[in-house]
């Protein structure tokens, strides 16, 4: 296999299921049943942005997503799918350590973030957090900050301390690259919640987008979006895309063919099937996956 | 119309008039007290009432600056010590308070609500009076500050719990540590209905006597010295009013009034901070 480093973004070569069990992940747990061919190769470790490892994700006793391995190659997007409650918005907090906020919420396996687990001992979440930028399905700005102060507000909680020239030199960019800068930027020091739903969005992922994470993670980005918003987070995401890792959750699986290189199918709590996002929706290799697009269930 | 309809328009109308009745009968004690009031207390109020202090029994005239400046002070001690813990206390019950720990506080919170002033009273004065040997103003503060705190920390709380927990998880995902989400982010969201509480609490403790009565003691002549015995609106009006000369009497109308006012002012503040925070978007 060629070196990939070279490639576009999207290495053409990788045209087979993404997903491999590492070597070194079976030393705990009961053998599982291998989800692909064994001979699949991972692409180059330094386009792996994200990799999981047999990771589970618990409510209590509850199981909610089951020893999940697969990897998010660097400068794509990719969508994850699923009926509700298959588990794709709890892997989905797994990957930046939210999940263990939630009510009784624990996990097991890794997460390895730039070949790192984010889950090692010793590792800070909050340090975590700031490389891993997340948008969520409803708008969330600070109401009692202005549309600047949202944007700058992941800058200022970081180790770093900027000078209030780097601040505004952030804030600008993040509204551009969250489409926005045109619309605010005459009252960069109004209220954030003056704004539309979707302009709050787009704000959110500017905020989200600010410190310059690794990976942005996006939860339903859309879901309580009208059309036209939709649409512009969508070109978002193929903007995004060239400086991010982007994973998004969504509901709709017109939304993931547009917007995603890969996607990855979530049936009660398993990874079913994960591939390239033409080749998964146009020749699914698994029968779940054909009966959830062609909308047999779910 | 038929006859039924009949019936159910009478009914209507009939409970309507009923509820409407007892609604008026609940605010008429507040509006008879405040015409009381002001037909005896206002004509007593001049110039000279709020920038005097008393004068010796039997003589005319005489203010009562010494008692509006102390009602003040020690408003404000309680305020200096009571708001930081009741705040920070209702802080912790809505964001860190769903274990065992948060339980207690909570439920010794609520018995401390509808605990007596008077025992409270009597409580700092064992603590605070009796081992220092003389009465003062900041054993006053630290009355009124024991009541205003489990007030506090229950309306905080409720405001707190009121901010979206989304909110919380945008924070943290952006890399807020936890403080700083409670302080920066949901304390700050929560701060108009905070404010709110804080102000009623103040207009509660602001009328209070009994527990001064073992305290701050009341004092004839104008002091601002904390470690000495203070006189207040309430502690004023109670002496005025119990005494036996006339003028007093007068006196102690005015006093209630001007402490009736006071009251009045701190509660339409809150109702205003409320307004501010509900009818402007950017609340929670």
């Amino acid at each position: 296999m060629a070196r990939l480093a070279n490639l576009p973004a999207v290495a053409p070569s990788v045209s087979v299921p993404l997903v491999t069990v590492p070597a070194g992940s079976s030393s705990h747990g009961a053998p599982r049943m291998e989800q692909r061919p064994e001979d699949v190769k991972r692409p180059d470790n330094a386009l792996v942005r994200i990799e999981t490892r047999r990771l589970s994700a618990l409510f209590g006793r509850a199981i909610a997503v089951k020893e999940t391995s697969l990897f998010f190659p660097t400068n794509t997007v990719t969508a994850i799918i699923g009926p509700s409650g298959c588990g794709k918005s709890t892997f989905l907090r797994c990957l930046n350590r939210m999940h263990e906020l939630s009510d009784g919420g624990w996990s097991t396996g890794s997460v390895l973030l730039d070949g790192a687990d984010i889950y090692g001992p010793g590792v800070d979440p909050v340090a975590i957090r700031r490389r891993i930028g997340m948008v969520f399905q409803r708008p969330t700005p600070f109401p009692t900050m202005s549309i600047y102060d949202n944007v700058a507000s992941g800058l200022k909680v970081g180790d770093h301390a900027y000078k209030r020239r780097e601040i505004d030199d952030a804030v600008e960019r993040a509204l551009r690259q969250g489409a926005l800068w045109d619309e605010v930027k005459d009252r960069l020091h109004t209220s954030a919640t003056a704004l539309s739903g979707g302009q709050q969005q787009r704000l959110c992922i500017a905020r989200a987008v600010a410190p310059l994470p690794e990976v942005l993670l996006l939860d339903e980005p859309t879901a309580s979006l009208d059309p036209a918003g939709t649409q512009r987070i969508e070109e978002l995401c193929h903007e995004l895309k060239r400086q991010y890792t982007i994973v998004i959750v969504t509901h709709n699986m017109q939304q993931a063919a547009r917007v995603s290189d890969y996607t990855a199918f979530f049936y009660m709590g398993d990874l079913i099937e994960i591939g390239r996002t033409s080749q998964l929706f146009t020749k699914p290799a698994k029968e779940q996956t054909e009966a959830y697009l062609t909308g047999r269930f779910g | 119309m038929s006859a039924r309809a009949v019936r159910r328009r009478l009914k209507s109308g009939t409970m309507t008039g009923i509820v409407a009745a007892l609604a008026i009968l609940a605010v008429l004690p507040l509006l008879l007290i405040f015409g009381d009031l002001i037909h005896k207390g206002a004509s007593s109020i001049d110039w000279n009432f709020f920038v005097k202090s008393p004068v010796p029994a039997g003589e005319t005239g005489g203010g009562v600056a010494n008692a509006i400046v102390g009602s003040i002070i020690v408003v404000l001690l309680g305020c200096v010590v009571g708001m930081p813990i009741g705040v920070g206390t209702g802080l912790f019950l809505a964001e860190f308070g769903n274990g065992r720990m948060g339980w207690m506080v909570r439920f010794i919170a609520d018995v401390l609500n509808g605990t007596p002033s008077i025992v409270v009273g009597i409580f700092a004065w064992t603590w605070l009076v009796k081992p220092v040997g003389h009465f003062s103003a900041l054993a006053g503060g630290a009355a009124l500050a024991i009541l205003m705190i489990p007030m506090l920390a229950r309306t905080t709380e409720e405001m707190v719990r009121l901010v979206p927990n989304s909110l919380r998880e945008a924070a943290l995902a952006l890399g807020y540590p936890r403080w700083r989400t409670s302080l920066t982010i949901v304390a700050r969201t929560a701060m108009g209905g905070i404010v709110t509480g804080g102000l009623v609490a103040v207009a509660r403790v602001a009328g209070e006597t009994a527990p001064l009565l073992f305290t701050a003691l009341g004092n004839l002549n104008f002091s601002t010295s904390i470690r000495e015995p203070m006189q207040t609106l309430s502690l004023q009006i109670y002496t005025y009013a119990t005494g036996p000369f006339e003028e007093w009497h007068r006196l102690a109308w005015a006093a209630a009034v001007v402490l009736m006012a006071l009251v009045l002012t701190l509660a339409l503040a809150a109702r205003w901070a409320t307004r501010q925070r509900f009818g402007n978007k950017s609340a929670i």
